[in-house]
């Protein structure tokens, strides 16, 4: 039992690998059943277990990299990406990340990244969990009353589609300006820094209903803007915060590759509107859990932190 | 036990060779002078063996002898940050920089503190973890910290919920009535660096030897290569992370290929 405790040389201290290994193997499965990196389960997952939390954002870049680069590269082959949205978002995706990345070490220096990682958690996750319940919700009613709903509704524009620089992206048959499709790279890429999620489960349902890229493209393209981000936030925590755990990351990927493979097979056999459904409640759990965790007293009120980095 | 014994031995033949004093002497030996840190380091323990040197002309101690070990790790500056409701939430508000922490602290002695000398004597040799001396940095200048602040008790107690800071009463067991052994405990989190050994003989309440040496934690093999990496090459480190993800996502592809 000794055997499988292995020595992380970033965060400093022994962990278990089995434990690591398991922790990879569940998140990756519920990253391949609904086609997002699951960072956001894996950094509270990781904190959890002890790694000090700013080595587990930083790391888990790393780890979504990975599973998004695999995932990327079967989207590719069914031709189910869109290479030229993808580049768009891409652009404001790199700034956004930069930005993240600066404002990571910004609050860490000042002691407010974990209220920061915390507050951000809450929200996000509270919104995005409670409007993807409803939306499963009304979905899986329509489907019980047998009627069915186009997902692309042609005809309906909103306000997004009257900004100039209008862009034609024939894969995703889709007509729209350039700057919503850099300000979404930029916010996700920019979220993804600072809190460790690869932002796949905010991205894609902005793609869908701001953009209306259609369903069959989304998720590919989403991995592509993930990948990218994470990889370049993984480079960039590594040079200004030397905070990347090579061992830690590298045990979390190899799970997370392995789950990821049964956590899409699985979703083969679920219908689409139950997915969004469980992935909402499962969003909105995590939420819920750094709710409460602001809110009620902590047991000790002091924290510690080295001066001048780790 | 073949080292310890091997200790045991050598602080014999030490004290065999010694030349004659009047007052004791404190002479000690530590099982192991470089703690190695390795992928599957979980912490260690050492142990110090300690002989109390006299001759014919030192007086008689009808107290006995009493023994305590403070063993310190690489002091630290660090910020402890105090916790506040703010609109429901608890958010770190106020904060302190102490700018000499040790790292890690841990006192052994034979039997407890307050038996062994008095409040005066404990202070003046900062025996004891309540006797902890640190310096805060305020304004620019530097100042001890009061015994009673909050923020010195928080360092104390964060520290010794990570067993970084502990104070045993039962570390240290004589052996003979000259002649003790010190149980040093190395928790697996305890940072790198040269750690200080302070060996105090007390004889009725009164500090009469000591004894001083030190010992290093290191890192070495795999865990130094990456940690030095990381920290000396991050962008080279942050390019190599990324591409071992890169190449761990392809090599998935292709092993799961299901066309």
């Amino acid at each position: 039992v000794v055997l499988v405790q292995i020595y992380l040389p970033i965060a400093e201290l022994p962990v278990n690998v089995l434990l690591l290994l398991g922790m990879g193997i569940a998140v990756g499965f519920v990253s391949g059943m609904f086609g997002i990196g699951g960072g956001f389960l894996m950094t509270p997952l990781l904190i959890f277990i002890g790694i000090p939390p700013a080595v587990a954002v930083a790391s888990v870049t790393t780890h979504i990299a990975a599973s998004s680069f695999s995932g990327a590269i079967n989207y590719w082959r069914r031709g189910a990406l869109d290479p030229a949205l993808a580049t768009m978002l891409l652009a404001g995706g790199v700034l956004g990340t930069g930005a993240g990345v600066w404002l990571f070490s910004l609050l860490r220096s000042l002691g407010q990244l974990d209220i920061t990682i915390g507050l951000s958690y809450v929200t996000l996750l509270g919104a995005v969990g409670v409007l993807m319940i409803g939306e499963g919700i009304r979905a899986m009613l329509r489907h019980r009353q047998g009627k069915t709903l186009a997902v692309r509704r042609g005809g309906s524009h909103t306000w997004v589609h009257g900004l100039p620089f209008k862009i034609r992206f024939k894969q995703s048959r889709i007509y729209v300006s350039a700057i919503p499709v850099w300000a979404i790279g930029f916010v996700i890429g920019f979220v993804g820094a600072v809190m460790g999620i690869g932002g796949g489960f905010l991205l894609v349902p902005m793609l869908i209903y701001v953009l209306r890229v259609p369903t069959n493209v989304v998720i590919g393209t989403s991995m592509v803007l993930t990948l990218v981000t994470m990889a370049l936030a993984t480079v960039m925590h590594a040079t200004t915060n030397h905070l990347v755990d090579a061992v830690l990351a590298l045990i979390l990927m190899v799970g997370g590759v392995v789950g990821a493979q049964f956590g899409t097979r699985a979703a083969q056999r679920i219908r689409s509107e139950q997915l969004r459904l469980l992935l909402g409640l499962l969003v909105l759990a995590v939420g819920l859990r750094f709710a409460f965790e602001l809110v009620v007293m902590p047991d000790e009120l002091f924290s510690i932190r080295l001066l001048g980095g780790a | 036990m073949a080292a310890a014994r091997t200790v045991l031995f050598g602080v014999l033949a030490v004290l065999a060779a010694a030349p004659a004093a009047k007052a004791e002497r404190l002479v000690t030996s530590l099982s192991n002078y470089r703690v190695l840190i390795t992928s599957n380091f979980t912490g260690a323990d050492l142990v110090l063996f300690g002989s109390v040197e006299r001759d014919a002309a030192t007086v008689a101690r009808r107290g006995g002898y009493d023994v305590v070990v403070t063993v310190s790790g690489p002091s630290q500056g660090v910020v402890i940050r105090r916790k506040e409701r703010v609109f429901g939430i608890w958010v770190n508000t106020e904060s302190r920089i102490f700018i000499d922490a040790p790292s890690y602290l841990v006192m052994g002695s034979n039997r407890p503190l307050a038996e062994i000398a008095d409040t005066a004597v404990r202070r003046q040799f900062a025996t004891g973890l309540d006797q902890l001396v640190v310096s805060q940095l305020a304004g620019g200048s530097v100042s001890p910290v009061a015994q009673n602040d909050f923020f010195r008790g928080g360092l104390i107690r964060l520290k010794t919920r990570e067993g970084l800071y502990s104070q045993d009463e039962n570390a240290i067991t004589f052996l003979t009535p000259n002649l003790f052994r010190a149980e040093i405990p190395i928790p697996a989190n305890a940072p790198i660096g040269t750690y200080e050994i302070d060996a105090k003989l007390f004889a009725d309440g009164v500090v009469i030897a000591r004894d001083r040496s030190a010992f290093e934690i290191v890192k070495v093999g795999f865990e130094q290569f990456v940690a030095v990496v990381a920290h000396d090459h991050g962008a080279l480190y942050g390019l190599a992370t990324a591409g071992m993800a890169l190449l761990i996502g392809f090599f998935a592809s292709v092993v799961f290929r299901r066309d």
